[in-house]
């Protein structure tokens, strides 16, 4: 199990990554600016105009290292894949129980009671420790709202029901996030979720950290074996990494709505960081984007116990550890899938 | 017989003693702990190259030599095979494991090397008697011989290895001493997989409050 986690960002415009030895090399302007062991990685990301050797890549493919090119703004483009790895008794398994309604839908419901309870967590975490600050009415009444649906996922259902409420839950807590922030509101505000494209800095900041999100659990499910493009509770569509959204229910509103929260309440972003294009497109400068992705890559060595094995561990072993668990009840070890509730 | 297609790595027959499941875990899973065995990969081919073909006096040591036995169904490679030359004229072979650890009680590499010894055989058609296992930590060679008792147990385990890898299941785990010193351990979770009815529980305990 990957024990680093260290996932190496290349922000520099023009930079050239190379395997040399063990070792990457991040060349700019042929100068060797940085060289980091591969066993001390387990992703490389790349913004905007950042290339890499051949040879690199295969390297990375070999050594579970996955690379993900992403625009300047975090737009996911590629990434690279080698070889798939053998499991593929774990995946003819994933398959069958993806076709299979009912095996789906008690996936699907252990994924969304981990939203669920993680959205509700969030929201009690700032009533609790902001009552003078927040609108607790309100808030508390989403919180109320989302147990009543958690009651209603908590008997089995279909998987349709399920969608439904996992809508549900999402539209209830989106609609009182704007209340989560605490500073500045006349810069950071939330008017609902808008992704394509992000049309307020919260948004924006959102969608970036889903993005990197993504990428560090679909880069655990493949070192899993398990495939990310077939997913229970997403429904296949061609291009659409199934399995790696589901997995990221769990830890959006834990791991990436928190963070941007507490960027902004903690004000480690400034409003001046971001700007607005001529569709109303809102971009981060280059400097923020340092800084947030900093905050994302500490956040992820942050040591918390994870509620089912009982262990302690950083954040960003979370997503290696359940798709670990996924895989783990798909080849029949347990008899559910324990999504990672925040306690 | 074996079919070409169907021979297992030699390696298994170490997982398989030492665990069916981590066995299982490595070889019908093809869960890998990717540190550990890379790196030791890359120690063994960094000896191999600079190894090759050597000779001394009536020894002549042969390095990474490709193995295989289509009646136990194994391939693999031999770290060193030495070719000793007996007093009729003729090479027999003798084969050399070097193992990193200390000799341990039990028979697993005994029966690692035996295999090898029946790859030799069947390939050369000579009767292989006996071998050596060389230790790292205490760096000594120990002989081994490949006796009837041994033969045995090597076919027996090779058996049971096709049998495992052929039913494709992994067998559920069963916490141990052996655990705290098994590379797979943090994929495996020995201890939370031994009592596996309990996920319905820990949700309505996350859905409390
Ligand atoms: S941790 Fe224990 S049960 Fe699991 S594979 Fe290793 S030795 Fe076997």
């Amino acid at each position: 199990m990957k024990k680093h986690l260290n996932t190496l960002f290349v922000t520099t415009q023009g930079a050239w990554l190379a395997k040399e030895g063990e070792t990457v090399a991040v060349k700019v302007g042929g100068k060797v600016r940085l060289q980091l062991p591969i066993h001390t990685l387990d992703g490389i990301v790349c913004f905007g105009q950042v290339s890499c050797s051949p040879f690199l890549m295969g390297f990375c493919a070999e050594r579970d290292v996955c690379i993900s090119f992403l625009t300047e703004n975090g737009r996911f483009l590629a990434r690279v894949q080698g070889p798939v790895s053998g499991n593929v008794l774990l995946r003819r398994e994933q398959y069958r129980w993806a076709d299979d309604p009912e095996r789906s839908a008690a996936i699907a419901r252990a994924v969304i009671i981990g939203k669920l309870v993680n959205s509700r967590k969030v929201l009690h975490r700032v009533v609790r420790d902001h009552p003078d600050k927040v609108d607790t009415v309100s808030v508390k009444q989403a919180m109320d709202r989302l147990k009543a649906i958690l009651m209603h996922v908590r008997v089995g259902t279909s998987l349709d029901r399920l969608r439904g409420y996992e809508g549900e839950g999402a539209m209830i807590y989106f609609r009182v996030f704007d209340h989560l922030i605490l500073n500045r509101k006349k810069e950071f505000f939330f008017e609902g979720r808008s992704r394509r494209p992000p049309l307020d800095r919260v948004n924006c900041l959102l969608s970036f950290f889903y993005t990197l999100l993504m990428h560090d659990v679909r880069s655990a499910l493949e070192c899993t074996g398990l495939d990310p493009a077939v997913g229970f509770l997403h429904r296949d569509r061609p291009g659409r990494p199934g399995l790696a959204l589901d997995l990221m229910e769990e830890f959006r509103p834990y791991f990436a709505d928190r963070l941007a929260l507490s960027l902004v309440n903690l004000g480690q972003v400034k409003s001046k960081g971001f700007r607005k294009a001529e569709t109303g497109a809102v971009l981060m400068d280059d400097d923020t984007r340092k800084a947030v992705l900093v905050a994302y890559q500490k956040r992820k060595q942050d040591v918390v116990t994870h509620p089912f094995l009982q262990k302690k561990m950083p954040i960003g072993l979370l997503f290696h550890t359940q798709a670990l668990l996924l895989a783990r009840h798909v080849r029949g070890d347990l008899d559910g899938y324990p999504v990672f509730c925040w306690q | 017989m074996f079919a070409e297609d169907d021979l297992l790595p030699l390696s298994a027959l170490q997982h398989l003693l030492f665990c069916e499941r981590q066995c299982a875990l490595i070889h019908v899973e093809q869960l890998w702990v990717e540190n550990l065995f890379t790196a030791q990969g890359r120690l063994m081919h960094e000896r191999v190259d600079s190894g090759g073909h050597e000779r001394r006096g009536n020894v002549r040591t042969v390095c990474a030599m490709p193995l295989r036995s289509m009646r136990l169904g194994l391939v693999g490679k031999a770290d060193v095979v030495e070719f000793h030359q007996q007093k009729s004229g003729e090479w027999l072979p003798f084969p050399v494991e070097h193992k990193r650890g200390r000799p341990k009680k039990e028979n697993w590499d005994r029966v690692q090397l035996c295999a090898q010894a029946i790859c030799l055989e069947e390939a050369l058609g000579v009767k292989v008697k006996e071998g050596a296992l060389f230790y790292g930590k205490n760096r000594r060679r120990q002989s081994v011989e490949f006796d009837s008792c041994l033969r045995a147990e090597t076919e027996e385990t090779s058996a049971r290895l096709h049998e495992l890898i052929a039913s494709a299941r992994t067998p559920p785990p069963l916490y141990d001493k052996k655990c705290d010193s098994c590379s797979l351990k943090e994929l495996c979770l020995p201890k939370t997989l031994e009592k596996p009815h309990r996920v319905e529980r820990y949700l309505k305990r996350m859905m409390a409050d």
